[in-house]
């Protein structure tokens, strides 16, 4: 092409950061470094994601005939089983805050480490101690009880693996009570000077109201799952009706974790998705106090709802008035969010960079999963959906539509901060597609389903259901493509990607004023913060709604 | 494959028409608010698309007026949503008095049904259109979930207590029956049919093939019952033995010795079967020993449809009222039977279906 002979780059020798501060299994396997240890997470739960996702492979092969024909009964029940063990406890309800939590909460703070780095490190080992605890339950032939270990089958019934499968949920649950405990202690103390708290970013004010959550919730299900263990063990009679005791209240204690756990899933989810638009909009998100309140809204109100799991169960029709109507407050606080967001984009400067397609994804997902919440909140329509693929469709809506979009798109979006190297944007775009297109076409197919009667947890089921299940099979195929082809380029782009510039969108959060990567201590110096979040353009320029704008916009 | 692809479940009780009006709305609801976020999203990222890389948005903080909008609005649609929702749900479990009586026992993997006149069916139900049926439902194992799609009734039956739902079937035909909760291995074996059918079949159906007749009936199995695990000896009806008598037991309110006041239901007796110590009747001791373990679901509701049965009319003698078959509501709840056929128990035992065999 060009006749003029490469210039060869003088190559300045590599400046140190955190990722080249020193090398060998013992500086990874060892290291408090926040950074390093939200590295060491992001292979944990990218191993379970990939583990989990191979078993929705299997099931959704099964659901391609309406007979039960590729695996056993048996077989299956453990598929799905596991598919949700692993997904719920070891991918979703972790991933945000202990890869991108653990990697940025500092970082956005103007801190050199969490408050705890070595309870840091040991909520890693603890977690994967759990998760060895899971693999030994798997390898011995997995367990059966679904992933909500309802009594008395997880308790009497099953011949499966239970004990070993509750122990290993047990004890990763320690590992998020401390990851909780540590980002609560770092947010009230270590933030820089001047951050205050109406200064902090909000993916600072969703992760704090969800370590509010780990932290309190967590314990109840480390409770509810060592009395599964003892009735098996024992037969105390806590669950057992044969016994006296009731297989409702299991319901009752396992709900009041796992239903907050979906705002766990989501609250991390919202605060990327609130930095994605803002940096991708070149805006300050709009309402940031309501944003910011309607996340400890969600983390208080999710508290309150579990009993809407239990509108068919013999609950009392009053008390599941009650639950029904608190089910739609917390309904409330998310639409709010929703509402900014969009309005957010009102007057910005949108681009349409990887980050923001996934955003943007997840927006309208988490939309149309929220909406079906009402469906599921009203009493008598619950009573005809619940326990159908309509939940099954709902809940994915919220935890693929919501939180897998959101974390690729906070994994896009800071890993040129992590990694130092741009991922490749043609490729990265086509994979936000294909997961969009692949998504929808998986379970937008499941509603119609659920609302024609389909139950849950079926390995074979009636002919008239099978068109809905190849197209859900389907869609499942083009997903796992999506989802591989990140994993490609962004390995790939370790090495060969284009080499980041400490803030190459450019935005305006304290984790883009420190290199890419950034150095073990994170800032040379303390920084100190005399601006607000989002603050793209100087704050005596900026109005309020219904205000005339300010003459020479854009500043 | 057969191509097929059905977008709608079938109406076939009196409840899925207003199940499905609160859905169609519902329905539109999510579709106007998700339209009109993707609209406007669209819209806005249209509009103001980056034009030059330098570009910033125009920085509002907000609007408290707007943020007062949409709290408020979607708050009062969703209050809607709520009272509607609680309306219809109140219709859909709230059993109306003059249901007929059908029994559900549901054990891993099957449903089985005891119609009070005798029939007993496994994974199918007959029922007439146009009458209220009433279930009363038992586990015997895990948690189980009766639902009927094209009925847009579902209940989980849950082990150690009694659930009761009704439906009224709009439309003869063969529907779907499921099990909708995870039960075990068998878990999406556990289907069935419900057979809808005109009255007139469905009595023809009742009084047809083996099951049917007095002896059949759940009260002639009670009683049997009642004399083979030997009840009669302490529970008398003449007021002379060491257990409260039985007769017009059923619906009234018992005076326990701890003060409490309970109602004889369903529940009542079952629990005072199985565990007889949880609640003494006053001034009785509590001597009588445990049948769990001795007594199936199917014979505990075959025991309770026999007390259910007895009348303080005549206690001299055991009376087995046979059930009128028709329209009546044998063994309501709270509506002794004053039956006055004397059927003595009949000397030979039924064939029976699943767990008929008494301990002796």
């Amino acid at each position: 092409m060009s006749a003029v002979a490469p210039i060869l780059p003088t190559v300045p020798p590599p400046r140190e950061h955190y990722l080249n501060a020193n090398y060998g299994i013992r500086s990874w396997l060892l290291t408090t470094d926040h950074k390093r240890i939200a590295l060491l997470y992001l292979v944990s739960v990218t191993l379970f994601f990939f583990l989990g996702g191979a078993f929705a492979v299997m099931i959704r092969l099964e659901l391609l005939t309406p007979q039960g024909d590729l695996v056993q009964a048996e077989t299956y029940n453990k598929l799905f089983s596991m598919h949700g063990i692993i997904m719920v406890f070891f991918f979703l309800v972790p991933v945000i805050p202990t890869v991108l939590g653990n990697f940025l909460v500092p970082l956005m703070i103007g801190a050199r480490d969490l408050a705890f780095p070595r309870l840091n490190l040991a909520s890693w080992y603890i977690f994967n101690l759990g998760g060895v605890c899971l693999l030994w339950s798997v390898l011995h032939g997995g367990v059966d009880t679904g992933w909500t270990f309802y009594t008395p089958y997880s308790s009497i019934y099953s011949n499966t693996y239970v004990i070993a499968a509750a122990l290993g949920i047990f004890i990763a649950g320690f590992s998020s009570i401390l990851t909780g405990l540590n980002f609560i202690v770092t947010i009230h103390f270590m933030r820089a000077p001047g951050l205050t708290w109406f200064r902090l970013p909000l993916f600072i004010w969703s992760n704090y109201a969800n370590s509010l959550i780990m932290v309190l919730g967590t314990p109840v299900i480390a409770v509810t799952l060592l009395l599964v263990a003892l009735e098996r063990l024992f037969h105390i009679g806590v669950f057992d009706p044969d016994y006296g005791g009731d297989p409702v209240l299991f319901q009752h204690l396992f709900w009041f974790y796992s239903h907050p756990a979906v705002y766990i899933m989501v609250l991390p989810a919202m605060g990327v998705t609130s930095e994605l638009i803002a940096t991708f909009s070149r805006k300050l998100i709009f309402g940031y106090t309501f944003v910011a309140f309607a996340s400890v809204a969600i983390a208080v109100l999710g508290f309150l709802v579990w009993g809407h799991h239990m509108f068919v169960t013999s609950q009392s029709m009053y008390s599941s008035m009650i639950f029904s109507f608190l089910s739609y407050a917390v309904a409330i606080p998310s639409a709010i969010k929703v509402f900014n967001w969009t309005a957010t984009l009102y007057k910005g400067s949108v681009s349409y960079q990887t980050p923001m397609l996934y955003a943007l994804g997840f927006i309208g997902l988490f939309t149309i999963g929220g909406m079906t919440g009402l469906f599921l909140a009203a009493l008598g329509v619950d009573i005809h959906v619940t326990d159908t693929y309509f939940v099954i469709a709902h809940f994915h809506y919220i935890m693929v539509g919501g939180t897998v979009m959101a974390y690729l798109g906070g994994i896009h979006y800071w890993w040129p901060k992590m990694s130092g190297r741009m991922y490749p944007e043609g490729w990265a775009k086509l994979g936000a597609l294909i997961i969009f297109v692949g998504f929808n076409l998986t379970f937008f197919p499941q509603f119609i389903l659920g609302y024609l009667g389909m139950p849950r947890r079926y390995y074979a089921y009636p002919e008239e259901f099978q068109v809905l299940n190849v197209m859900s099979s389907a869609g499942a195929s083009i997903l796992g493509v999506g989802y591989i082809l990140p994993m490609i380029y962004l390995i790939w782009s370790m090495r060969y990607g284009p080499v980041a510039e400490a803030n190459p969108w450019p935005s305006t959060g304290l984790e883009w004023r420190t290199p890419s990567p950034p150095p073990t201590h994170n800032f040379a110096e303390t920084p100190v913060v005399t601006w607000d979040a989002y603050e793209f353009v100087p704050p005596e320029k900026t109005r309020t709604a219904g205000q005339s704008p300010p003459h020479g916009q854009p500043a | 494959m057969k191509f097929s692809l059905p977008l709608f479940p079938e109406q076939a009780s009196t409840v899925a028409g207003q199940v499905d009006a609160l859905f169609y709305f519902l329905t539109a609801v999510s579709a106007v608010f998700s339209l009109l976020i993707a609209g406007l999203i669209i819209y806005f990222a249209v509009k103001y698309r980056r034009r030059s890389p330098d570009e910033v948005g125009v920085p509002i903080a907000g609007s408290h007026g707007l943020e007062a909008l949409w709290i408020v609005i979607p708050f009062a649609i969703s209050m809607v949503m709520f009272v509607w929702g609680a309306g219809v749900y109140f219709t859909i479990y709230r059993v109306p008095d003059n249901a007929m009586e059908i029994q559900v026992v549901g054990k891993q993997w099957m449903w089985k049904f005891q119609h009070l006149e005798g029939q007993r069916e496994i994974n199918e139900l007959h029922v007439p259109v146009g009458r209220a049926v009433k279930l009363v439902m038992a586990s015997q194992d895990v948690i189980h979930s009766f639902f009927v799609p094209a009925f847009r009734v579902k209940a989980d039956v849950i082990p150690g207590t009694y659930r009761t739902i009704w439906f009224e079937a709009t439309k003869p035909g063969t529907y779907h029956l499921f099990c909708a909760e995870y039960c075990g291995t068998q878990h999406s074996g556990m289907i069935g049919r419900v057979i809808v059918m005109e009255p007139a079949q469905y009595q023809a159906w009742l009084s047809g093939g083996a099951g049917s007749g007095v002896e059949g009936s759940p009260v002639a199995a009670g009683q049997r019952l009642f004399e083979d695990l030997a009840c009669h000896t302490c529970h008398r009806l003449d007021q002379q033995g060491i257990g409260p008598v039985l007769a017009g037991l059923f619906g009234k309110q018992v005076q326990l010795q701890n003060g409490q006041v309970v109602t004889a239901d369903e529940n009542y007796i079952r629990e005072s079967i199985l565990n007889p110590m949880a609640k003494i009747v006053a001034s009785f001791q509590p001597v009588m020993p445990s049948y769990q373990g001795r007594v199936s679901e199917e014979q505990l509701l075959q025991l309770i449809t026999y007390i259910r049965s007895l009348t303080t009319q005549q206690p001299q003698t055991t009376k087995v009222t046979p059930p009128q078959g028709g329209p009546g509501a044998p063994g309501l709840p709270g509506e002794p039977q004053g039956g006055t056929t004397n059927s003595p128990p009949p000397p030979a035992r039924q064939p029976s279906v699943g767990e008929m065999e008494a301990p002796s």
